[in-house]
């Protein structure tokens, strides 16, 4: 509900934080709450904080039926 | 110098403010009027109308990506003399410095500042300084007044705009905005995103040269582009639609807004400029700022309508439409 | 950016677009209410509205956390920011909301009181550290989404032994603001709605599992949507066809980030900081039992109403004021008297005008329309 968008998780650092990157912007966040969230994957940021994973495989699939002006198939 | 710090005897009119200007500002703008050392410079300007324009820095930071108080304090007042088609002729430069001020820091913006006019061609003849006791000031505050030269039968106004006109903008938006912003949260860029202040007399000069139609001009400072474009609708008194996909925008600027929940189109710009002009010329407008380093990004991105309302309305990429609604004061960032 | 730019794909738009105006049916209209503030935006923002047929209209629900924050908390954490010492923070719409006398936080910082804006919880903790002689009083707002990143912060400081920290908790929970939207039945506070839009982010941390009870019990159906334009189209084209095939089932769009379970790491520390209240009173939507979250007597030391037993008394809105009818979707922005006359972002009479998703808000910030004198386009 609230604004969180997608950025890639390029270092870790102590403390349960991480350094994230969002279209060439750079900047640290909390990954307490994904705590075993790895470098390169995607996470979803809320107020400073990673709120969950962005599944890449999921996506493609939803890029795929969208692509297609939804006409068939549909996200599970 | 013995002491390194601004005290109140540097703002009291005795040798203690001759000794700091001399030192500071004499030295860094050295130019011939200035330099004859009264208080008011004589010019001798070229033949047509004259502009005069003025502003004031309370910027905070005082020192940022891309540049600083000093550097803005030239260009801002070159471009409001600039947006009216006029040539700059000279600039004045009045200091209101804090009690305690670093007179380094003084002599980096000073620094700035003249080398700022130097590559405009745009002396700073005259000034004045002042000291106030620490706590009422920020450091300091810099106030520039621009004079400038328009020739005869060149009329740029803001009440000017027709229904059917093009508006066009110099470059991509938010730059200023976002790298202050950015700078004070402790965000990095990828490329390093600066300021992007920058003296546009000569672009401007080319445009007129070439395209002696053009409506008006504006630089959308402070309140950025939905600002500016909502300021000449009312003073028009017609309305404006944009296409959000023509906006030309640094990637690391749109996402920068996107994670800070703000919208680009009302981001300060400190070194661009929109153009309303006939739709006849618009073509040939764009390719004129296009072959001009201060305007390679250059776009087309909307026109001028019929709105007795005088609004300013977004066809956004959805194909949708949306208000680019008047800001009242400054944006919020969005956290939900 | 990835996975943002696709998913505002204007080809792929026109194409779903395209696909709704052929699988909409020209003989019915279809009432979608979109639970979550971040939606409402988006319809506004897009323009969406105006690029879908006619007879698909959204309603706005009450899933905007400034929006449903009731006059008299705003009251209590004016109370506390007028403290000697207290020094209040919250996220930026919060600061605005006017209160019992059209007051808001805003107004408690100009008249002295130390109130700050925060971008994220961890600033306040921050603040804790560089202020020790203050107390930092962080006004806790927001639903499931934003509700962990307070736990964190409250276990963190409790870590850290931050003795100047406390929360204001005014933390609400989706599932049963939903349920109380479908429940009431008093004829003139009903409203049809044919399908729900879920939220996104809420939906991340709690999963998809909570909303099948109620798809149900109120035979309606539900589909969760991402956040982008796109996904918001999307999820328009599955409710269009489950109404048409008179289905009512939990559907999931958003399925790149919302799985079945959620969020269980983040709810698990939400449980161990937070316990049920009661009940809550809810602007526009009045009382709701276990709606609202109240911190543990573990973590007494960090609750901002242990320390400041201040009280306020319910207040209702402005006469004039329609917001609780907006937060149910009986009426909408354009149908409130005051609309963008007496009450404009910069003049707020109710909560629906402050925060940037709030319908009114919306509404008046990207609504394409004409003053009052003049033709107003739908």
């Amino acid at each position: 509900m609230c604004l969180a968008i997608p950025v890639k998780v390029i270092r870790l650092k102590e403390g349960s934080m991480a350094t994230v990157d969002a279209g060439g912007v750079q900047t640290d966040i909390s990954v307490a709450l994904v705590s075993d969230v790895t470098v390169g994957e995607y996470v979803i940021v809320h107020v400073g904080f990673a709120l969950s994973r962005l599944d890449p495989d999921e996506a493609e699939k939803t890029l795929k039926i969208l692509a297609q002006g939804g006409i068939d198939g549909l996200p599970a | 110098m013995k002491t390194r710090l601004i005290e109140l005897a540097h703002g009291s009119g005795g040798k203690a403010t001759d000794d700091l200007v001399t030192e500071v500002f004499f030295r860094a703008f050295n130019n011939p009027a200035l330099n004859r050392k009264n208080d008011q410079a004589l010019l001798d300007l070229p033949p047509g109308r004259i502009v005069m324009a003025c502003d004031s820095h309370v910027i905070t930071p005082l020192f940022f990506p891309g540049g600083d108080i000093g550097t803005l304090s030239v260009t801002g007042t070159i471009n409001d003399v600039a947006m009216a088609g006029a040539v700059p002729v000279a600039l004045s430069a009045a200091f209101i410095l804090e009690e305690g001020f670093p007179v380094d820091d003084l002599e980096r913006i000073a620094a700035s500042m003249a080398r700022e006019a130097r590559e405009a061609g745009v002396p700073i003849v005259t000034g004045d300084t002042k000291v106030v006791e620490k706590g009422s000031g920020d450091g300091v505050f810099i106030s520039t007044t621009g004079i400038g030269v328009v020739p005869e039968g060149l009329v740029l106004s803001g009440d000017r705009c027709r229904p059917g006109d093009r508006l066009l903008v110099s470059g991509t938006i938010g730059d200023h905005g976002m790298a202050l912003l950015a700078f004070r949260e402790g965000m990095s860029f990828d490329p390093p995103l600066l300021s992007d202040c920058q003296s546009l007399h000569q672009l401007v000069g080319r445009m007129v040269e070439g395209v002696p139609s053009i409506r008006c001009l504006r630089d959308p400072t402070r309140g950025g582009v939905g600002a500016a474009l909502n300021e000449w609708a009312a003073q028009s008194g017609v309305g404006i639609r944009i296409r959000e996909e023509s906006l030309p925008i640094r990637e690391t600027v749109f996402s920068a807004c996107e994670l800070l929940g703000l919208d680009p189109l009302y981001m300060a710009n400190e070194g661009k400029l929109l153009a309303v002009c006939p739709p006849e010329d618009a073509e040939r407008l764009l390719e004129i700022m296009k072959s001009h380093p201060q305007g390679q990004n250059a776009a087309i991105i909307g026109e001028i309508v019929e709105d007795r309302g005088h609004f300013v309305e977004v066809e956004t990429l959805m194909g949708g439409t949306r208000l680019l609604h008047w800001i009242h004061g400054d944006q919020l960032p969005r956290i939900c | 950016m990835a996975y943002l730019h696709e998913f505002r794909d204007r080809k792929s738009a026109q194409a779903l677009l395209s696909t709704i105006r052929n699988e909409s049916r020209p003989d019915r209209d279809y009432r979608l209410m979109e639970f979550c503030g971040g939606h409402t935006h988006a319809i506004w923002r897009y323009g969406l509205r105006e690029a879908l047929p006619d007879n698909i209209r959204f309603i706005h629900g009450p899933g905007c956390p400034v929006c449903v924050l009731p006059i008299s908390r705003i009251d209590m954490a004016r109370t506390i920011a007028s403290f000697p010492g207290v020094l209040l923070a919250s996220y930026g719409d919060t600061l605005r909301v006017p209160a019992s006398g059209g007051r808001s936080l805003l107004h408690s910082k100009a008249g002295g009181a130390d109130v700050r804006m925060v971008l994220s919880t961890l600033d306040c903790l921050r603040l804790a550290r560089e202020n020790p002689g203050k107390t930092v009083v962080f006004f806790a707002i927001g639903f499931e989404t934003t509700t962990p990143p307070t736990a964190v912060a409250i276990l963190e400081a409790k870590r850290q032994g931050i003795p100047n920290f406390r929360v204001f908790s005014n933390h609400v929970l989706t599932p049963a603001a939903l349920r109380s939207l479908l429940l009431d039945t008093t004829p003139e506070k009903q409203v049809r709605i044919d399908g729900f839009i879920g939220p996104s982010h809420v939906s991340s941390i709690i999963g998809t599992l909570p909303y099948e009870p109620i798809v149900r019990e109120f035979s309606k159906p539900l589909v969760i949507a991402g956040f982008e334009p796109l996904d918001v189209l999307l999820a328009v084209l599955m409710l269009i066809r489950q109404i048409n095939d008179g289905r009512a089932e939990l559907e999931n769009e958003y399925t790149r980030v919302v799985t079945p379970s959620g969020n269980p790491e983040a709810r698990a520390l939400v449980d161990r900081v937070f316990t049920l209240r009661e009940s809550f009173e809810w602007r526009g939507l009045g009382l709701i039992p276990n709606s609202a979250l109240a911190i543990r007597p573990a973590f007494r030391d960090f609750d901002a109403e242990d320390l400041f037993s201040v009280s306020c008394p319910s207040v209702s809105d402005p006469r004039v004021c329609e917001c609780p009818d907006i937060l149910r979707g009986i009426k909408t922005p354009e149908e409130c008297r005051v609309f963008g006359t007496v009450c404009t972002p910069e003049n707020p009479v109710g909560s629906c005008m402050v925060s940037s998703e709030g319908a009114c808000a919306a509404a008046y910030t990207y609504g394409v329309r004409r003053t009052p004198d003049l033709e107003v386009r739908p």
